[in-house]
């Protein structure tokens, strides 16, 4: 049993993780990773917000009317992150100003949702709530990841401390500024999702169709042409 | 049998009612520690531009007594300590330049930094040393950068004319290059510029490049932002506005006469 739940705990990390695998949760993962403290806040949030929701939906997924159950999903995912920026308003408020709108958008975040349905629907409370830790933790691995990458190279800092010290500060590093535009997430998270399959071939696509060779006809020398 | 109306009106109820009862509670509860938060954000940046934060003291209110706060009245740009119905310590120009009869439009051909409603009552804080005299003052001003408005607090010495600091609590600014308006660097080299010229004309700007330190208007100017051209001349819009004629400069001439 308790390898069941480790299983399931585990395995959004890497090898069903959400964002290099199923390509979700993409918009927060582009807008908050240009500065550490504001990822961590933001990936704890996520995943309370993905676990918790996980948890409710569970417990009342044998009352769900199917005709209304994205509504009543996204009722309670709303609440909580309302919830949840609250409480990021009257403790940290420092980083709730910096998160801004992001953290209301954990709303639309596909995980959230695509938890509920492939996951809480279905499964007992305590799995599902296990399930949305492991995607939380799936989502902040990618996002720590990202933002280490971007906060060290683009400013020289990490949590806003002193790594590198730049040129514009008289130091000796130049910043690279592209890693602090949101693109460059994209490129990061492309680099990443490439390293995690060149380990894990399983999760490599197949084909969706395959070029056919394209020998040069052997009677082409013989073709004449009409003008 | 879940898919009958009553059961799917009745879940969608009982959802409703459970979540809205937990939102509320939530908001409710933390609405002062909230709102205290706030306060003290914008406190932290009148000390912060005022140059006198001291961020191991944590009883911001405490540190805050030491700045009085005054209504400034544009109608006749004098300095007054109240104004009936506003409550001088929660009063926000910021909210009230949004509030129905508290507020001029800006004429377009007056409005240089974009700010498009003046409030009619300013706000002013005043540091005064043991003798009474005017130390230090702190304005607050915003005007447009590139992506939103710039919003902040810019403090001048006794003279009312050399900079003592300048602190932005809100932008939008492309963090690493507009956003370095934050950077403690660039903010120190305000510190000293002059804000008018032997004329009374705003001539402090924020110009392209950096300053040759062999220029004789070197008082007069701040070293760009590089990657951020638009930025830097939203800033020197914003002072070029707020202490121009329809900004500061009656007000801070009304209190440098008494």
């Amino acid at each position: 049993m308790a390898n069941k739940y480790k299983e399931i705990l585990v395995k959004p990390i890497i090898a069903e993780n959400p964002i290099t695998l199923q390509i979700l949760g993409i918009c927060s993962a582009l807008a908050v990773t240009s500065n550490l403290t504001v990822t961590l806040i933001m990936c704890v949030a996520l995943t309370s917000v993905v676990s918790l929701s996980n948890l409710f939906i569970s417990i009342i997924r044998n009352h769900i009317p199917s005709s209304v159950r994205i509504i009543v999903q996204m009722t309670i995912i709303a609440s909580l992150v309302i919830v949840v920026d609250e409480l990021l308003k009257a403790y940290d408020y420092e980083t709730s100003k910096k998160l801004s709108v992001f953290v209301g958008l954990i709303i639309t975040n596909c995980i959230v949702m695509g938890r509920a349905e492939a996951f809480a629907m279905k499964e007992k409370p305590f799995p599902s709530f296990i399930d949305g830790l492991g995607n939380g933790l799936g989502y902040s691995f990618i996002l720590i990841v990202v933002a280490v990458i971007r906060e060290l190279f683009g400013a020289g800092t990490l949590m806003g401390v002193e790594i590198f010290p730049l040129v514009s500060n008289g130091g000796w590093y130049p910043a690279n500024n592209l890693l602090l535009l949101p693109p460059s997430s994209f490129i990061i998270i492309g680099l990443l999702i490439w390293v995690i399959r060149v380990f894990n071939k399983e999760q490599v696509e197949e084909k969706d169709f395959s070029l056919s060779k394209h020998d040069v006809s052997p009677n082409y020398e013989k073709r004449e042409i009409n003008v | 049998m879940n898919d009958s109306i009553i059961k799917t009106l009745s879940v969608a109820f009982a959802v409703c009612l459970v979540c809205s009862l937990f939102v509320s509670f939530a908001a409710v509860n933390l609405r002062d520690t909230q709102n205290l938060n706030k306060i003290n954000d914008q406190r932290v940046k009148v000390l912060q531009a005022a140059g006198i934060y001291d961020e191991s003291n944590t009883n911001i209110e405490e540190q805050f007594s030491v700045l009085e706060a005054m209504f400034i009245d544009f109608s006749n740009n004098q300095i007054v300590s109240a104004i009936e119905g506003l409550d001088l310590d929660s009063y926000d120009p910021v909210e009230y330049s949004r509030k129905d009869g508290f507020f001029t439009a800006i004429p377009n051909d007056e409005d240089i930094a974009i700010v498009k409603n003046k409030e009619n009552y300013g706000k002013i804080f005043i540091l005064r040393d043991e003798n009474n005299l005017i130390n230090k003052v702190v304005l607050p001003i915003r005007g447009y950068g590139l992506w939103g408005t710039l919003f902040g607090y810019i403090s001048l010495a006794e003279d009312l004319n050399t900079v003592e600091g300048l602190e932005f609590y809100s932008h939008k600014e492309t963090p690493g290059l507009g956003g370095e308006v934050d950077n403690p660097r660039w903010k120190k080299i305000w510190i000293g510029k002059k804000v008018y010229n032997n004329n009374k004309n705003v001539s402090l700007e924020v110009i392209k490049g950096a300053v040759n330190p062999q220029d004789q208007n070197i008082d007069y100017k701040v070293d760009g932002l590089s990657g951020a051209t638009l930025t830097s001349r939203g800033v020197t819009n914003m002072l070029a506005y707020w202490f121009g004629e329809s900004g500061y400069k009656q007000v801070l001439e009304n209190l440098k006469n008494g």
